[in-house]
């Protein structure tokens, strides 16, 4: 028998220890106050934000048609809201992001140069990854994004990970790890929610729900509809943001970050949203009418939304074309760099197999 | 400025399409967003739909036209301030015209590099063991365990994770006393969840730490595979080099005694067929000490593969203060001149009883033991080949697709000239492991088929 080791004493103290635990704590504190109060200048840049990951991806999905990208390639049209309004409440280079394949919009949102994202995207040289991860599989390690990862809620824990070096380097930071209605149905997600309250560690987990998992509608997968009340058996607190609108999804952030670096534990949170294309560049889309993404374009679109808003509060219709114009030569000027540098070079088929020589 | 529209890729293999129906007319204002036509695809029917603004001014190509390829300008958009009855059509024809910013295909001219495969590391060796070193007998569980504690004392980041590896002190025992030592951060205990686990420390190296991850055995680990090979193996290819993952997932793997099918099976062949692993399994104390603490301070994922019926033999362990053994390299375990025995994990043991039995019959065997499966030591065992002639292979497993068969591919391709004799594998029976003692029996490889197929080999039996 092995001699009792010193301390018996979990790190944490058990979620179930905590007898006032409420799970609508978040919640109610979100609804009492729903709408981020942003300076212009912070306006200004959810704006441009939302505006590059949309202008962005219309043109992946036009170089998509034209043959250059090629394989997979998933658009985050419509969802602009949620990665900006998120990751605009991050400490920059301390927090971790993590996604799934529908990457290409948390990257931008992070300041990344569009350049690179979509020389990757057409598999040159100048990649991101040097041509040899693709839409899906993208990193940025100098900003704290991991990727980019192709299995679906394989994200997830992975994401747990990147909270446990968090809370083991005790630098403070947390991991805001995304994944959508699809991977929510995944077994590592819970197996991940039971370790992050038990270990207490600091993540947000952030249910994408688009409503469709590729082409299965969310209550024709799911027996719980409601995302955020999912991780109730974990005694994780939840909360129910609209994620059309980019100013409650930072207002939401706010609340969830306190949450988390008051050492508080996870944060599952849903962003409600909706994907305007198919799931990828190869679906039809036949499982929804056309008429419920007109309604949806026409009435919650995030970017409409926030002009609306800003127009209200004394922007200049011309001001933001301007912003539009000068966006559009950004993503110009993106396409040409990844459509006219060179593939990468044949002798690099076998580097980056391993790290180190043996 | 005219947009020109053309016909889209929709699918990742589509090459030509049929323009189906066109829901907008010459002369329509088109917004970003409107559904312009439907495209016929080999799969479906998809919806072709405006990005850029302005007004539909010519119609290239007419509703119902089959095998339009992809590129061909079907429309052309007039934008703000034209006049779209001015714009001057291009004479239609089947050549895909390239326009700069839209989808000028350049860039991919065939490179003149040429590819490199990465050649092992010349003459790498064990280090020296000076002269004069005591040995101490350890169990190859306490050498596991002493190589993770140096390395821990050595480097913060490194830290144990796994079922019963903090209080249990170690379902097999081989994490005793770790969590004396360093305590609940660095030794933690994790709920049965396997994929959830390896994910979590898959996702801890990843953020920048030195996880060692315990699988109970690594049957268990078929649940967390994705992780080890989509998550550990590819990350740092798929980065370009970006990101690193130095993980070490370890347990015992292979046959243990009586434990049935489900919990006997050796995944050696299965990880060492994975571009960007390294699987190591080593057989005797000092090897296991020498290498787990290589795999730990390796940049890249390891598959560290240990085997329960050996954890409780004692082997001598030099007294070295920082004892690391090169990965990749193989180990002559006995020198001979008339056949070579590769092995590794439990076989070696096997190996070595059949040279003893062999010599007694005039036999001198070389025995090999493989000790990383990836990368494999191809020249140890060519250079063996090629002093003996002859070569069996003995391999605790499934013959089928295992290291014994990558073995016999390595001298067909790069031995051949010098065989004497065909390659034999002696691996288990190829049935999932049977529970009935007499029937385990008869599965596993035992000492006696490795003597029987050295003879064949030599011409002897």
């Amino acid at each position: 028998m092995a001699k009792a080791p010193k301390s018996r004493k979990s790190p944490a103290k058990s979620p179930s220890d905590d007898t006032d635990f409420a799970l609508h704590s978040l919640q109610d504190a979100l609804e009492k106050n729903k709408r981020f109060k942003a300076s212009d200048e912070q306006l200004q840049h959810f704006y441009e934000q939302m505006l590059l990951i949309r202008r962005f991806e219309e043109r992946a999905g036009q170089l998509y048609g034209l043959g250059l990208i090629g394989g997979f390639c998933h658009l985050y049209i419509g969802q602009e809201a949620v990665a900006v309004g998120l990751q605009s409440a991050l400490t920059e280079g301390l927090d971790s992001v993590i996604t799934g394949y529908r990457d290409h919009g948390h990257m931008l949102a992070y300041g990344i140069d569009p350049k690179v994202i979509m020389a990757e995207l057409t598999g040159r040289e100048a990649g991101i990854s040097k041509g040899k991860g693709g839409s899906m599989h993208m990193f940025s390690t100098e900003h704290k994004f991991y990727g980019g990862h192709g299995i679906v809620g394989a994200q997830v824990s992975l994401g747990g990970g990147l909270a446990l070096a968090h809370r083991y380097n005790d630098d403070g930071g947390l991991c805001l790890a995304y994944f959508g209605d699809g991977a929510a149905n995944q077994g590592q997600v819970y197996e991940t929610f039971n370790m992050a309250a038990l270990w207490n560690l600091p993540i947000v987990f952030v249910v994408e729900n688009n409503q469709y998992a590729m082409g299965t509608a969310v209550k024709r997968s799911s027996a719980e509809t409601e995302f955020y009340r999912r991780g109730t058996a974990f005694r994780i607190p939840g909360m129910k943001v609209n994620g059309m609108d980019v100013l409650e999804v930072r207002q939401a952030a706010e609340i969830a970050f306190k949450h988390v670096r008051e050492g508080k534990g996870p944060v599952l949170m849903e962003c409600e949203t909706y994907r305007y294309r198919g799931h990828s560049m190869s679906d039809p889309a036949k499982y929804r009418t056309r008429e419920e993404v007109q309604d949806i374009r026409e009435h919650k679109d995030p970017i409409e939304g926030l002009k609306k808003f800003m127009i209200e509060n004394g922007s200049k219709e011309d001001d933001l074309k301007a912003i539009d114009k000068d966006i559009r030569k950004v993503v110009s000027e993106a396409a040409d760099f990844a459509e006219n540098l060179p593939e990468p070079d044949a002798s690099e088929l076998y580097t980056d197999v391993l790290v180190e020589e043996y | 400025m005219a947009i020109e529209l053309k016909m889209p890729a929709l699918s990742p293999t589509m090459e030509e399409g049929t323009l189906a129906k066109w829901l907008k007319s010459e002369g329509d204002e088109i917004v970003a967003g409107d559904i312009i036509a439907e495209i016929e695809t080999d799969k479906a029917t998809m919806e072709f739909e405006a990005v850029d603004e302005g007004t539909l001014g010519k119609i290239m190509v007419e509703e119902g036209t089959e095998g339009v390829k992809v590129g061909t300008v079907i429309a052309i958009l007039a934008g703000e301030g034209e006049d779209a009855s001015d714009i001057e059509a291009p004479a239609a024809s089947g050549e895909v015209d390239d326009v700069q910013g839209e989808g000028k295909d350049v860039g991919r001219e065939e490179s003149e590099a040429e590819i490199t495969k990465p050649k092992p590391k010349a003459e790498v060796r064990d280090p020296d063991v000076p002269e004069g070193t005591s040995y101490t007998s350890t169990s190859v569980r306490e050498a596991l365990r002493d190589g993770m504690a140096e390395e821990m004392r050595r480097d913060e980041r490194v830290f144990v994770m796994g079922e019963e590896v903090a209080e249990y002190q170690g379902a097999y025992k081989v994490t005793q006393g770790l969590l004396d030592e360093f305590g609940p951060k660095r030794v933690i205990d994790t709920p049965i969840t396997e994929y959830g686990f390896a994910g979590i420390g898959t996702g801890a190296a990843m953020g920048g730490l030195r996880p060692i991850v315990e699988f109970m055995t690594f049957n268990f680990a078929m649940q967390a595979i994705d992780h080890i090979i989509n998550s550990a193996a590819k990350t740092n290819y798929m980065s370009g080099g970006q990101m690193r993952c130095p993980v070490v997932f370890r347990g015992p793997n292979g046959a243990a005694s009586r434990v049935g099918a489900q919990h006997s099976q050796n995944y050696g062949p299965w990880y060492a067929s994975v571009p960007g692993l390294i699987v190591i399994a080593p057989y005797d104390s000092a090897d296991a000490k020498g290498l787990m603490k290589a795999a730990i301070r390796t940049e890249d994922p390891v598959v560290f593969l240990e085997n329960e019926l050996v954890y409780g033999r004692s082997f001598d362990v030099p007294d070295m203060d920082d004892y690391v053994l090169p990965i990749g390299k193989a180990r002559i375990m006995r020198e001979g001149s008339d056949v070579t025995i590769v092995a590794y994990s439990i076989a070696v043991g096997l190996a070595l009883e059949a040279a003893e039995e062999l010599a007694g019959e005039g036999i001198d065997a070389e025995v090999i033991d493989l000790r990383t499966l990836r990368p494999l030591d191809r020249e140890t065992v060519l250079a063996s080949l090629a002093k003996t002639n002859r070569l069996v292979i003995a391999e605790e497993g499934w013959p089928t697709c295992s290291i014994a068969s990558e073995i016999i591919a390595i001298c067909m391709e790069d031995g051949f000239d010098h065989l004497d004799a065909p390659v034999t594998r002696v691996c288990d029976e190829d049935v999932p492991l049977p529970y009935a003692a007499n029937l385990e029996k008869l599965a596993l490889i035992d000492t006696p088929r490795v003597v029987k197929a050295a003879k064949k080999v030599c011409y002897r039996d």
